[in-house]
Parts: structure tokens; C-alpha cells; sequence
């Protein structure tokens, strides 16, 4: 693969093509269809934060983003070429970073493996660790322990600190405050903020809304596999309630 | 002190190359998650292929080295990652483990059908003669190479797998693959980098141990039990506690050797040798059960797509009616020396059907079940002289307990970890306790095994004589069927349900206050019981019986063929006792005697595509629908009855009933398939409008949900019509709970 997403960066004229562009997905496990008809647009440079209940698909979608899970109808296009099908290794290696649901960590490698894996986009061992522990000073403690021994947040750093370290044109975050303490979400969170800053895309999944408002450029509502609203995080906040956190 | 420093260096000698076998073994295991048990026989092909260059078609060794380590192992290796390994994922710890099972007895059997274990061959060591002075002894030339290499093996391992990219590479796939790829590692990488080193590993190991053993497949192919303990010290992780595991383990087997002779102990000596033969295995025992329980925890079994049918009384008791009266037709009908053949399969249908309590409802994966209907097998010639029936409740009782002893220090252990415990204490009876000469102890003079026969006679029942071949092979489709009802009540039972809960989430049983030590002790005297009593079955079948009727992978093969057919049914313990204990493979293949265990291990290298079992993936399906349709089997029944009629009153051969009771028996699928198919609706009916599919059949038989089709489905369930027709209805009162009411 040749393409590069990175070349997409310096933000275009108006009409540049969004950096992740879905158009009309559907995903199905088994025989049972649970996205249906997708279309999203992430711009580049953009925070894009979709939230939703469980079991909306959210993390179907990133799924068949990052070419984990094909899709049975629609396309994906990134830098506005068509990617669907592609390996996941091929679009991890030309810049798609993304953080799976649960804790992105290999529990049995210690912290300075963990981020040795990270070393396939090309950056260095040393260059990765220089750029990430002065952000994670925790992790340059636990440089030998196994990754797998520390505690949630301890883990969801390390994950994060693949995004830092990579230099990734676009990152998915899934559910990055799944059981953790509220104070290392808003820790976590200001790190994602802090990535955005750099010009990097992000495309975050939530299912509470409050943290991920805060940082996010545009905001989408996902329920039942279908996107139901797009639009500022200011109106999606004041939508929110009837939609579903109220009812 | 000079014997000492000989007997130090050939154990070291023997620990490098248990350090080298060991360290393929934790290589493949921390980078795939698969545990290999063919990795010795692996060895012991590589050393035949090694052997037939060099020895027999006489290429130099430097080029039978090359072609054999650099070009043969690697792509054998490949292979196996491709064709078998890779296909593992998402299965269980039983199902991965069985697999190399499998392997291990197709390619044991493969390399005694090509190299004839009756032709004498024999391997010299490199540079046979050449040797130095070291500490005033003589060390040959070839001890040193294996311990270079040994080193070698151990700190280029520890360098690949802890300081490259691509070691760190293979752990990670094994800790979670998709994130693995996430990070843009290349998966197939790792894997095929692993079998290629590990293949390449078992080949050195098989080459330099080759002229220390009697060359043969079985020794080489077991040399893999005494690996193991080093792997387990090294808690099939830890490189240098592997290294240090295996040393030990050379050390204390060639002290023993040396030491414990009968020279040395004139009185104890036969019973010492036997034992020096299974150290390693005792230090296995011991490593597994010294350890703390949170090193030996395995890798993570995923969720599995595995379980357990449960199985009506109608089904069991038409199940045990069919093989009384199949035996009884074929006890007529065989001829003599096909049906003295036959009559062991009952003693190995019911030593099958005890690993379906444990193995397949509990999920205790124990390859100890053939070594307990050995020790049955003892109690009854001993305790049941004469055909005494007592002699079973003997086995029974003493297996039982025996059972729950080693059940005891195996409580804490699951998946791989109890496999080799279990691996251990087969091995050990086979290769010491079977073999002890005759002792006394107080005034009893014990033989366990008379020195090498155990004599049977057929037990003697009060007033019924199953002295003949025909009465007994009768006799014992009556106990197995009897058998069957009994598992089939453990499993309908509480006692059933805990098992399986166990299973399934022992965290969970736990949790809610579950005795799961209890539960495991009992499964285990109970399975225990069960084999002993097959045991004595097989004894009163066969009159005489040897160790090597019980040995190590004889055992293997009863769990394959059970593992194959379905570890939950009854079925598939008939089965292998049809496949172990009848001619017929032999008598349909004869030129291929190892046929029935390449048969078997090809069959278990598929086993990754039906966990559950033929049986449960294949038959079951095909035959449920027939049971609803007592037409079509009371036809099948009468047309069977027919045959054996003509066949007693010898109207028809053997071979016309035969394929006449097979067409009877297919013809019902294939009969319920016809009337399913007249049944159908010969015109299509008429579509709901938008739908591609009737209504039922969507996402059924590859129709998946087209988004028009849920379009349609939504028109169909508004359908207006709906609440009119219930308004139609008198006005009946609320009822209390109606969820629409008032
Ligand atoms: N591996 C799977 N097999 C079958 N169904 C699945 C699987 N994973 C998720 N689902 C189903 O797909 C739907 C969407 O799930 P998911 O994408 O995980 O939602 P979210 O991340 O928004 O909570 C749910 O109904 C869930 O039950
Ligand atoms: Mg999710």
C-alpha cells in the first residue's frame, strides 16, 4: 500500500475531502444486521465524538473501520480513497491508530514491550519512549513491570500513549472512560485534547456524554445501528436528555 | 569421586538435551498458546529423515545436517502452522491440546509404517571415537556439541523472544491477537516464525539424543514427558528456569542410573529401575504440585463454542435396547475368530465412557483413564481369582479411591496443567508400577503385573454361563448399555448440572458457595471407578493381558476417538470401542496395520472445525427429525428383522445382511428428508410484499436480512388488522396482569 493519509494533513481548501468518510454501512454478525446505513464525516483536524447507548454498534463501527470487521454493504474512505477491505495491518501501518474497547494493553509484555509494538509505524524505540514519558512519568516507574499487573488507569495510559508516540493521522478511541475514576478520565481526556491541539484527527465513542463533550469539535447520537443526529457538541448536549440519557 | 564427575557430565549432557527438546516446547507454547505434544515425535521423525540421508543412502553428515535442520524442519514446521495450528484460535484448552494429540499418534504411526520398527537401525554420535580429557575423564566429542548447543538454544531463545522486535512480536499475538494487528504487526509472522524455530529445535533434540536411546520411535516420541518437566519448572515461560529445570532433571536421572543399581542395593534393586525411568516424570509430579497456584496458570481459555447435549431417557434407553440387540445379531452372526477379536470392545467402550463424566461434563482433561483400567484390570485377577463378579466391585472400589487420591493434589490445576499431572501419573504407572517385580510386604507376596501377564477368567455369575466367546461378548454390550444409563443419570441429575457449571465458570461456582473440591473429587473416583471396572471387562474378554495393554499412548488414543465422536455422548464411547477393540479396520485394510492410528489422528487434526464432536455436528442433526417419526422407524425396524431372520435361517451371506442392515439404517435420514420434501410446498407461495423471504426463513439457510426486507417486516408486524380482530372478541373482563389491560 502506498497510500498515505499524513500527505492529507495540511488542512485544504474548503472543499478537501473529510480525513474518515463512511458512507453508508451496514455490519452484520452472523445473519444479524446491527449497523445499518451508516454515513459519517469526520473532517480533518476534527474532534468527532459519537455517543450512544449500549449495544448501538459504536464499536462495530471502529471495528469496520479499522478493517477488523467487513462490512456487508457500504465504503470507507480515508483522505478521500476508498479503503474498504483493506488489511488492518495495512491501514495501522499508514497511520490509523486505534484503541480498542476494554484495555489496549498486552498484559503479559512489560511497559517498555507494550511500546516497542508500537514501533511498526516506523518511529523509533527510543523516540517513542523520549515523547511518552514525560507526559506518563507513572510509566517510566513502571518501565519492567508487566503491563497486565497495573492498575486501569495505569493500563489506559500506556494504550493512550500509543497515540501519542506514533505520529497517527487519524486515532478511534472506544469507550476510553470504561470503569475508570472520573478524575482519570478528565486526566486522559486532557491528554486526547492535547493530541488534537498537535492537528491529529480523532473520531472518540462514548456512552456518557459529559468528558467527551468537552474536548470534541462534533458530536453524533448512534442507537440502534442508525446515526441520529449530527451536529455542534453544545446542541447534541441539549438534545441529549429526550434522546436517551433521559429517557 | 571419578564415577561422580562421569555421572555429572552425562547429566548434563542428558539436561541439554532435554533443555533444547523443552525450550521449542515453551517457544511454540508462549507464542501460539498451543501446548505440543507431537513435539517429540517431531524430534523422532527428523532423527528417521536424518538416519535414512546419511546412514542409508550415505550423504555426508554436514549435507543430512543442513537439508535436515535448515530445510526440512523449517518447512515442516510451516506446514503445521498452516495446515493445523493457525486453525486453532477461539478453540478450547481440550480442543488445542487434542489436536497435537493427534498429530503426535498419526506421525508416531506414520514413522513406524515407513521405517519398520523390526529392522535394526542405529545412529553413532558425530565424531564417533574423538573425545577430550576433562577432569581426568574422557569426554566424547559429541557430549560437548550437545551442551554447546544446549547453551546456544537458551540464550539465543531468551535473546529472540525478550530483545527482537519479532519475539516481542510472537508474545504479543498470543496476549491479544487484534490489537497485535492493530499495532501493524503482520499475524501470520509470528506464528510461522515460531513452528519453523520449535520444529527445527525438536530435530536438533531428536538428532543428538538418537544414539543415546535404543533408536526407535516410541523412546523419542516420549522423550517429550521428560521435557515437559523442565517446562513446567520453567512454568512454560521462564527460558532460564527452563534451562536450569531441564540440568536438574539430567543430573538426578543419570545419578539414578548410576547410583541405585542392584549392585549397589541388591534387595531394592528391581524395584529401582523402573524408577529411575520415570524421575523425570516424578519431578514433573512434584514441580506441578509444588508451585504456587497463580504460576501455573495457563493462557486465558476464550469463550467456546463447546457443549453438552442432554439426553432424554426415551433417546438412552432406545440407545442401550439397539446395542444389546446389535450385539446380539452380530454375536450370532460373526464368525469365531472375528468375534473373539471383537469381544474386547466393550472393555474399551466402557474405559471410553469414563472420560465423559470427567472429561466432558466437568471439563477435567485427564489422560490417566487407560492407566486406571490397568490398576482394575490388577484387582480383578487378583481380588476376582476364579471369575469371581466381586473382583469388579474390588476394581471399582480401588480405583475409586485411587482416583480421588490423585484428584486430591490435581484440585487446584485446570487445562494444561492438570493434563500433564495426569500425563505424569500415566506414565509413571506404565513404566514402573506395572513393571515391579514381585514383593512382600509383612506376609502378602504383592505381584501386581505376575511379572509381565495378568490372567483372567470369565467371570461367574450365578446362574447364567458366559464362559463362551458369544455369551460374553453379549454379556458385556449389557454392562456397557447399563453403563451408559448410568451416565446418562449423572448427567440428567444435580450432580450432572454442577459438573457442567463447573465447567463453564468455576469463578462463578464459587461465587455462590458451590463445594467444587468436593464435586471434582467425586468426578474423579467415579470416572476412576468406571475405567477400572472396563479394565476388568478387558481382562475377562481377552484371558491375559500385559503393561503394554495400558501404556502411555494406547491411552492417548481412547480420549482421541472420544475427543473425535464427542466427549458428552454415549455414542461416541461405542464407537471407540468399535474402532479399538474390532478387526475391522484391519480386516478392511489388511496391509496397513497402523491405519487405524493414522486414521484416528487425521480425524482429531480436523477436530478444530467440530469441537463438539462428529456425533453432535453430524449425526445428531440427521437423526433427531427421524425420532418424531415412528412410521419410518418402525419400517426401518421391521426391514432389519427381516434380514436377520434370512440371515439365521441362512437364506442370505454375511455380506448381502450387512449391506442390507446398512441400507435399512441410512435409508431413515434419507426417508424423513423424502417426506419432509413431499411435505413442502410444491408452488411458491405467495411473498409478503418488500420481503425476499418468507417471514420464517429470514437469516435462516444463507438468506441474510437485506435492508428492504426489514422494511418489509416492519409493514408486516404494524399490520392494522391486528387489534381489530382482538376487539372482535367478546368484551372479556381485565385480567389481572394483562400488560394491556384497562
Ligand atoms: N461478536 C458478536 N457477535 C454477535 N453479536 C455481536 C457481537 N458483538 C456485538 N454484537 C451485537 O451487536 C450490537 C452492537 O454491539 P456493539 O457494537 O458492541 O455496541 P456498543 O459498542 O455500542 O455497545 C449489539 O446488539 C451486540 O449484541
Ligand atoms: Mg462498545
Amino acid at each position: 500500500m502506498t497510500l498515505n493519509v499524513a500527505d492529507a494533513r495540511p488542512a485544504g481548501p474548503a472543499g478537501a475531502p473529510p480525513l474518515l468518510e463512511l458512507r453508508g454501512i451496514s455490519a452484520a454478525y452472523e445473519q444479524v444486521e446491527v449497523l445499518h446505513k451508516v454515513d459519517l464525516a469526520v473532517p480533518t483536524g476534527k474532534v468527532m465524538a459519537v455517543l450512544g447507548p449500549n449495544g448501538a454498534g459504536k464499536t462495530t463501527m471502529l471495528k469496520v473501520i479499522t478493517g477488523l470487521h467487513e462490512p456487508t454493504g457500504g465504503d470507507i474512505f480515508l483522505a478521500g480513497r476508498c479503503v474498504t477491505g483493506a488489511a488492518p495491518v495495512d491501514l495501522a501501518r499508514i497511520g490509523l491508530c486505534s484503541i480498542p474497547e476494554g484495555r489496549g494493553v498486552f498484559p503479559n509484555l512489560t511497559v517498555s514491550e507494550n511500546l516497542w509494538m508500537a514501533t511498526y509505524r516506523g518511529v523509533s524505540r527510543k523516540e517513542i519512549e523520549e515523547k511518552v514519558f514525560p507526559i506518563f512519568p507513572r510509566l517510566k516507574e513502571r518501565r519492567t513491570q508487566a503491563a497486565g499487573t497495573m492498575s486501569g488507569g495505569e493500563q489506559q495510559m500506556l494504550a493512550v500513549a500509543r497515540a501519542i508516540a506514533t505520529n497517527p493521522a487519524i486515532i478511534l478511541l472506544d469507550e476510553l472512560s470504561m470503569g475508570l475514576a472520573p478524575l482519570v478520565v478528565d486526566q486522559l481526556y486532557d491528554v486526547v485534547g492535547k493530541i488534537a491541539e498537535t492537528g491529529v484527527t480523532v473520531l472518540l465513542v462514548e456512552q456518557f456524554a459529559r468528558t467527551a463533550l468537552a474536548v470534541a469539535d462534533l458530536a453524533a447520537v448512534m442507537s440502534g445501528g442508525r446515526i441520529l443526529q449530527v451536529g455542534t457538541p453544545d446542541e447534541i448536549a441539549g438534545d441529549l436528555h429526550s434522546a436517551y440519557l433521559g429517557g | 569421586m571419578h564415577e561422580f564427575i562421569i555421572l555429572t557430565i552425562s547429566g548434563l549432557v542428558t539436561g541439554g538435551i532435554y533443555a533444547i527438546t523443552a525450550g521449542g516446547l515453551t517457544l511454540t507454547y508462549t507464542t501460539t498458546g498451543i501446548f505440543n505434544f507431537a513435539h517429540g515425535v517431531t524430534g523422532a521423525l527428523a532423527a528417521f529423515t536424518y538416519w535414512q540421508l546419511h546412514f542409508d543412502w550415505g550423504w555426508p553428515v554436514w549435507l543430512s545436517i543442513i537439508v535436515v535442520l535448515g530445510i526440512l524442519a523449517p518447512a515442516f514446521g510451516v506446514f503445521l502452522h498452516f495446515a493445523i495450528m493457525r486453525r486453532l484460535e477461539g478453540t478450547s484448552e481440550t480442543t488445542r491440546l487434542m489436536v497435537t494429540v493427534a498429530v503426535l499418534l498419526s506421525l508416531l504411526a506414520t514413522v513406524m509404517w515407513v521405517w519398520d520398527p523390526q529392522t535394526p537401525r542405529n545412529v553413532v554420535n558425530f565424531f564417533p571415537g574423538e573425545s577430550v580429557d576433562m577432569a581426568g575423564t574422557r569426554v566424547s566429542y559429541h557430549d560437548l556439541i550437545t551442551l554447546a548447543v544446549a547453551l546456544i538454544v537458551a540464550i539465543g531463545l531468551w535473546v529472540l523472544l525478550r530483545s527482537t522486535r519479532a519475539g516481542v512480536a510472537m508474545r504479543a499475538t498470543v496476549d491479544d491477537r487484534n490489537l497485535a494487528v492493530l499495532n501493524g504487526s503482520r499475524p501470520e509472522v509470528p506464528g510461522m516464525l515460531a513452528w519453523a524455530t520449535g520444529t527445527m529445535l525438536a530435530a536438533v533434540a531428536g538428532i543428538l539424543i538418537a544414539p543415546k536411546l535404543s533408536f526407535a520411535a516410541l523412546p523419542l516420541t516420549l522423550l517429550i514427558v521428560n521435557a515437559y518437566a523442565a517446562a513446567v519448572i520453567g512454568r512454560l515461560k521462564s527460558l532460564p528456569w527452563t534451562f536450569v529445570g531441564a540440568m536438574i532433571i539430567g543430573l538426578v536421572t543419570e545419578y539414578g542410573k548410576g547410583y541405585l543399581t542392584e549392585t549397589r542395593f541388591p534387595t531394592a534393586g528391581p524395584y529401582l529401575s523402573g524408577l529411575t525411568d520415570s524421575m523425570p516424570v516424578l519431578v514433573l509430579f512434584l514441580a506441578i504440585m509444588l508451585l504456587p497456584t497463580s504460576r501455573l496458570r495457563g493462557h486465558a481459555s476464550s469463550r467456546t463454542r463447546e457443549i453438552a447435549h442432554r439426553p432424554t431417557w426415551t433417546g438412552s434407553l432406545v440407545f442401550a435396547a439397539l446395542v444389546i440387540a446389535g450385539a446380539v445379531v452380530a454375536a450370532n452372526t460373526l464368525g469365531a475368530a472375528d468375534l473373539f477379536a471383537s469381544t474386547k470392545m466393550w472393555g474399551f467402550a466402557i474405559i471410553a465412557l469414563s472420560v465423559i463424566p470427567l472429561v466432558g461434563y466437568a471439563g477435567k482433561m485427564s489422560l490417566a483413564q487407560l492407566g486406571f483400567a490397568g490398576i482394575g484390570a490388577i484387582c480383578v485377577s487378583h481380588l476376582g481369582s476364579g471369575g469371581n463378579p466381586l473382583g469388579l466391585l474390588w476394581a471399582a472400589l480401588i480405583c475409586a479411591g485411587i482416583g480421588v487420591l490423585v484428584a486430591l493434589p490435581a484440585l487446584r490445576l485446570s487445562g494444561i496443567y492438570l493434563a500433564l499431572a495426569t500425563a505424569a501419573f500415566a506414565v509413571m504407572l506404565d513404566r514402573w508400577i506395572f513393571q515391579l517385580p514381585a514383593f512382600t510386604w509383612g506376609d502378602t507376596r504383592i505381584d501386581l503385573f505376575n511379572s509381565g501377564t495378568l490372567n483372567f477368567e470369565r467371570f461367574d455369575w450365578p446362574g447364567i454361563d458366559i464362559s463362551s466367546d458369544r455369551a460374553y461378548f453379549i454379556f458385556g454390550a449389557v454392562f456397557f448399555a447399563l453403563s451408559s444409563l448410568v451416565v446418562v443419570w449423572i448427567r440428567r441429575g444435580e450432580f450432572g448440572r454442577r459438573l457442567l457449571a463447573m465447567k463453564d465458570s468455576p469463578a462463578a461456582c464459587a461465587t455462590i458457595g458451590m463445594n467444587h473440591k468436593l464435586t471434582t473429587l467425586t468426578v474423579f473416583g467415579l470416572s476412576a471407578a468406571m475405567a477400572g471396572v472396563g479394565g476388568g471387562i478387558l481382562g475377562g474378554a481377552l484371558g491375559t493381558l500385559s503393561p503394554v495393554n495400558f501404556d502411555f499412548t494406547a491411552g492417548l488414543s481412547v480420549l482421541m476417538l472420544m475427543v473425535i465422536a464427542g466427549l458428552t455422548s454415549p455414542g461416541a464411547a461405542l464407537f471407540a470401542g468399535i474402532f479399538l477393540g474390532t478387526p475391522l479396520i484391519t480386516n478392511l485394510f489388511p496391509d496397513y496395520a497402523q491405519l487405524t492410528t493414522i486414521l484416528i489422528g487425521l480425524n482429531g487434526i480436523a477436530l478444530g472445525k467440530n469441537p463438539n464432536g462428529f456425533i453432535a455436528a453430524k449425526i445428531r442433526p440427521e437423526w433427531e427429525p427421524a425420532l418424531q417419526r415412528p412410521f419410518i422407524l418402525a419400517g426401518s425396524a421391521a426391514a432389519q428383522l427381516v434380514l436377520v431372520v434370512l440371515r439365521f435361517t441362512d437364506v442370505i451371506g454375511n455380506w448381502a445382511f450387512v449391506i442390507g442392515i446398512l441400507l435399512a439404517v441410512i435409508g431413515i435420514p434419507a426417508a424423513v428428508k423424502g417426506e419432509l420434501m413431499l411435505k413442502a410446498p410444491r408452488t411458491e407461495q405467495e411473498l409478503p410484499p418488500g420481503l425476499s423471504e418468507q417471514p420464517e426463513g429470514l437469516g435462516l439457510n444463507g438468506h441474510r436480512f437485506k435492508p428492504a426486507d426489514i422494511e418489509g417486516l416492519d409493514k408486516l408486524i404494524a399490520m392494522p388488522s391486528l387489534p381489530t380482530v382482538a376487539m372482535a372478541e367478546t368484551p372479556s373482563p381485565t385480567l389481572p396482569g394483562a400488560r394491556h389491560g384497562a
